[in-house]
């Protein structure tokens, strides 16, 4: 192998040797702590603005929100939504326990089923960790309650979100996400609109490899 | 290994001038990226801020790389991921072929990857019976007509609709040949469709990375399409090739220079998909692969490193340079010969495939500064490329015409009264001849000029000389 090589050149170039000891331990501390960088003042407001400009920049990317009173109005909410875009009710829904508790047999049609998404499956619905409304972007970390098939098979995602989660700016998500999960998961999607393509003629045709649609349903309470 | 035409960009370059369909696409596309990006700065008032924060984290990242790299490896060894330390190329070449032989892959898919390019990893592949399929949908007709990219985020530049069609018809012979393309929507539809059992079907997936964090050990690909993490999440081994100076430090390091990258690139506030993969499954996933491998790649990086050159290293391969570049504007990105076009690549093809073939393309600028006004990290690309011309004119590179025509100018501006005259008979004898029509069709070494354009007969006296004559009525101090 070529570390050693490598290591070496770049010292070279940098014309010293390996770090002293103290330096080492400086940087050390610059990991540990990430400091964070100028931060734009565009998402700092109070919570209530924070979730509407989370809203804005969502729709401005051509994904799509409906906000609900509570989880007993998510049901419906899916269902409304799937018929409006003409879609089936059948749909792969992510193992969350947040997600397993909200009363679907409300909605006796809906015809769900759990774990990763195959190829097969049109529709999924994910569990939102986070939102960021600096550009509208969802914060989907993998874990075995969120797979992440579910937000790239499907043709349409649906990603529930609660607002307590919004927040404004990345690195706010990086925090919450230390507090919350604590190290970094396998897989952390930012998510920021449906798929889409500029390759032909530099001209935007939404629905690429990924979700066509991104809906996101929020739930007060 | 590409080879490169860089050697022979004037002839590349005239060619281009009188390619049509290529025109038609560079009259199109390039006005609209220059657009995006100034409205996406313009919805940002700290973004001159934010260039400087790119380029700090940058520059700190590049003085304690050796130290980055070893607490990224240490990072990705404990969440179950392998890195593999490649010196050039070919080492490169030779892990990712061992790990596609040890997984007994048949097909690869493949996220869009320009270290990927500059390695040749795909014909390696091939050559060992191992079908790459580029799944980014400009890669992916690249990879049908068996072309270069012409840009480093849209590798399809170059073409047009109908170029779309003729591949999509030629390649998917199993569909009805009555088919419809009217619209782009028709090709995306058939690309996707075409492309969703390859995903299924791979056993191996390759991506790119815009950023290798050390903090977490986490490779950065930033995409629009969803084809990288299809490529990253459903075969059951992910590689990732990446050159050693995408190395940061910290998650918020990696955040402060996407802010900068989708904006300077696209326009976009932030791209679809910025994902963060870090090692391999975790206990009770349902998804993502078994094995992680990171090919960490120098390929003569720490060459540049203490040199004048090493700020090329802050680059994070955006594309802004070549979107306002009035030469990649002209010409498009196959003149350049190689990986790399427009300004980024005039400054690092030298570098890497040596000044020798790659002298044409520091050469290739009108010097306007654009390329350095809009880089998100700030390097400063005019001035590396005069690097370029001087060491090229030291090693005594540069053709004897222009040596020859460098001392002819060299020996008269040495003597300013010999420049003076010199100037003002030509001023004069050009003045007489040009006198009828004010103005010249041709020019004896200068058809370059005039074949495009006719070349001002000059009317009056020299600079100078009306200078001193203004000095001497009080008009200028």
């Amino acid at each position: 192998m070529s570390k050693q090589s490598i290591l070496t050149a770049l010292r070279r170039g940098l014309k010293r040797g390996p770090l002293p000891a103290d330096q080492a331990a400086m940087l050390h501390g610059r990991l540990s702590q990430h400091p964070p960088h100028l931060i734009p003042a565009r998402s700092r407001l109070p919570h209530p603005e924070q979730v509407d400009l989370f809203v804005q920049n969502v729709e401005k990317e051509f994904g799509s929100v409906t906000r609900v009173e509570d989880m007993d109005a998510v049901p419906g909410a899916v269902a409304d939504y799937l018929a409006a875009q003409n879609l089936p009710s059948a749909f792969i829904m992510a193992p969350h326990p947040e997600l397993q508790a909200i009363p679907w047999s409300a909605r006796p049609l809906l015809d769900i089923r759990e774990g990763r998404a195959q190829a097969s499956d049109a529709v999924s619905v994910q569990h939102g960790f986070a939102g960021i409304a600096e550009t509208g972007t969802l914060m989907l970390p993998s874990a075995p309650e969120r797979p992440v098939t579910l937000n790239l098979l499907a043709d349409t995602e649906v990603v529930v979100l609660r607002p307590s989660a919004i927040v404004g700016a990345y690195e706010e998500a990086w925090d919450k996400l230390r507090t919350e999960v604590g190290a970094m998961p396998r897989n952390v999607m930012l998510i920021t609109g449906p798929s889409r393509s500029a390759d032909i003629e530099q001209t935007l045709e939404l629905g690429a490899h990924g979700p066509r649609r991104l809906h996101i349903v929020l739930v007060e309470g | 290994m590409h080879i490169a035409t860089s050697p022979a960009f004037k002839e590349n370059a005239h060619a281009a001038l009188a390619n049509a369909g290529l025109q038609k696409a560079l009259a199109r596309s390039g006005p609209s990226f220059i657009a995006r990006r100034a409205s996406a700065v313009a919805n940002l008032p700290e973004f001159e801020q934010l260039r400087d924060t790119a380029r700090d984290i940058k520059n700190h990242a590049l003085a304690n790389l050796d130290f980055y790299l070893e607490a990224y490896e240490a990072k990705v060894l404990e969440t179950g991921g392998k890195v593999h330390w490649c010196a050039d190329a070919e080492e490169a070449r030779e892990a990712v072929l061992a790990i596609c032989q040890a997984a007994g892959a048949r097909t690869v898919t493949k996220g869009k990857s320009m270290i990927g390019e500059e390695i040749a990893i795909n014909d390696h592949l091939e050559k060992h019976g191992i079908t790459p399929v580029e799944t980014d949908l400009g890669e992916y007709i690249i990879q049908l007509r068996h072309e270069l990219p012409s840009h480093i985020i849209a590798p399809a530049f170059h073409l047009n609709m109908e170029d779309w069609e003729e591949a999509f018809r030629k390649a998917h012979t199993d569909l009805p040949v009555d088919r419809q393309f009217n619209e782009r929507r028709d090709v995306l539809i058939e690309a996707r469709n075409k492309l969703r059992s390859k995903f299924l079907a791979a056993d191996v997936g390759i991506t790119g990375a815009n950023f290798l964090v050390a903090e977490t050990g986490s490779s950065i690909i930033v995409t629009n399409e969803g084809n990288g993490d299809l490529t990253q999440t459903l075969p059951r081994v992910h590689i990732v090739l990446a050159s050693i100076e995408k190395c940061v430090p910290t998650l918020e390091d990696a955040t402060s220079l996407l802010r900068v990258l989708a904006r300077s690139a696209t326009g976009q506030d932030f791209s679809v998909y910025t994902t963060f993969s870090t090692g391999a499954r975790r206990p009770g996933d349902l998804d993502g692969p078994e094995e992680y491998h990171v090919i960490l790649i120098d390929n003569g990086r720490s060459a540049m490193m203490g040199t004048e050159f090493q700020e090329m290293l802050r680059c994070i391969r955006c594309a802004a340079c070549m979107n306002h570049c009035p030469v990649y504007g002209a010409v498009g990105g196959h003149a350049y010969g190689w990986v790399y076009p427009g300004p980024m690549g005039s400054v690092l093809t030298p570098g890497l495939i040596g000044v020798e073939k790659a002298g044409h393309l520091p050469n290739a600028s009108t010097f306007c500064g654009k390329c350095e006004s809009v880089c998100p990290v700030r390097i400063p690309l005019p001035k590396l490329m005069r690097h370029w011309r001087e060491r090229e004119f030291e090693r005594h590179l540069t053709p004897a015409t222009v040596r020859a025509n460098l001392a002819l100018w060299g020996f008269f501006a040495r003597r300013p009264s010999l420049y003076r005259l010199a100037t003002r008979a030509a001023v004069f004898g050009m003045g007489l001849l040009g006198r009828k029509k004010g103005r010249f069709k041709s020019m004896p070494g200068a058809s370059g000029w005039t074949e495009g354009r006719d070349l001002p007969a000059p009317e009056g006296d020299t600079f100078f000389s009306r200078y001193a004559k203004a000095q001497r009525a009080g008009q200028v101090s």
